[in-house]
């Protein structure tokens, strides 16, 4: 019963999913979608450090920081963008988005 | 034994809460099972050894990113449930694909093998060694100091947008002017007048 490296990724992949599914099934809603994709990256963040901590690598936890950080400036950056919109069309409904179709 | 009973316990937890953020019906809920989600994550995290990753996720994701989704959404006046109209419409196609997807990776990681002449960049030290915060800071500032760097300079863009975005100029609103506050003179300010007794000014 000991636990591996293919334990963790198979969570990661589980939560990869999960994140994935909810972009599909929440396709109206850009906050639930905006979680979904933070799904994702934490899913991301599992599996580099699972490989970091079984090769006995310390990079992928670097960059599982890095990842953090463009995670956390994606949801400022898309937050900030749902407040606008919601301001100018009182909706944050997705497929309302298409005022500028070229 | 007991880490191997945590680890089921956090990854079940987890995927649970993972689930239950995109199967909520309030998205207060929602937000509330992302945070579920990340604290189970980083008690994983803590079980591979990666305590920093682990606080960090706490601290900066918990603390600070999942209170802003909690913020804006309590913040929009939006009508959750309109929004949630298609829901079941698009559940076979999700539900075929993501199928399709998680068999593909479950696929790829069992038949996942380690090259075995794989080096390590940076070793990571044995945890009686040197603790793993610490092994973090000494190649976090040196080897990749220009990735930090990197990091800094995206959260201060992030940060930047964020504020160009949302700040915005109300038309009719009294500001204070600094410059014409200092500006004044005593000559502006006060006027002497004689005042002849008995009769008051006209």
């Amino acid at each position: 019963m000991t636990v591996g490296l293919s334990h963790y990724l198979t969570v990661a992949a589980i939560l990869f999913t999960i994140g994935i599914f909810g972009i599909f099934l929440n396709r109206k809603n850009v906050i639930v979608i905006l979680m979904s994709v933070e799904l994702m990256l934490l899913a991301v963040n599992i599996n580099l450090v699972a490989f970091s901590a079984f090769h006995g690598d310390l990079v992928g936890q670097v960059f599982a920081l890095i990842v953090l950080t463009v995670a956390a400036a994606e949801a400022a950056i898309g937050l900030a963008i749902i407040v606008v919109y919601f301001r100018n069309r009182g909706t944050i409904d997705v497929a309302d988005i298409n005022l500028m179709k070229g | 034994m007991l880490s191997a009973l945590f680890f089921y316990l956090f990854a079940t937890m987890c995927i649970g809460a993972g689930f239950m953020v995109i199967a909520a019906k309030n998205p207060v809920h929602a937000v509330l099972f992302l945070i579920l989600a990340f604290f189970n994550a980083a008690g994983l995290f803590v079980l591979l050894g990666a305590e920093f990753i682990a606080m960090i996720l706490i601290v900066v994701y918990v603390g600070a990113v999942l209170v802003l989704f909690l913020f804006v959404v309590m913040m929009l006046d939006v009508d959750f449930a309109e929004l949630r109209a298609g829901f079941l419409k698009y559940l076979p196609i999700g539900a075929t694909i993501g199928i399709l997807l998680l068999v593909e990776l479950i696929f790829v990681v069992g038949a996942w093998v380690t090259a075995p002449d794989m080096v390590a960049q940076a070793p990571t030290p044995p945890a009686a060694d040197i603790s793993n915060t610490m092994a973090l800071g000494q190649i976090l500032y040196t080897r990749y100091v220009y990735l930090f760097e990197a990091a800094g300079l995206i959260l201060l863009v992030a940060m930047i947008g964020a504020i160009v975005l949302t700040l915005q100029h109300k038309q009719g609103v009294r500001r204070q002017s600094i410059a014409a506050q200092v500006g004044r003179t005593r000559e502006m300010a006060v006027e002497v007048v004689k005042v002849e007794s008995g009769r008051g000014l006209p």
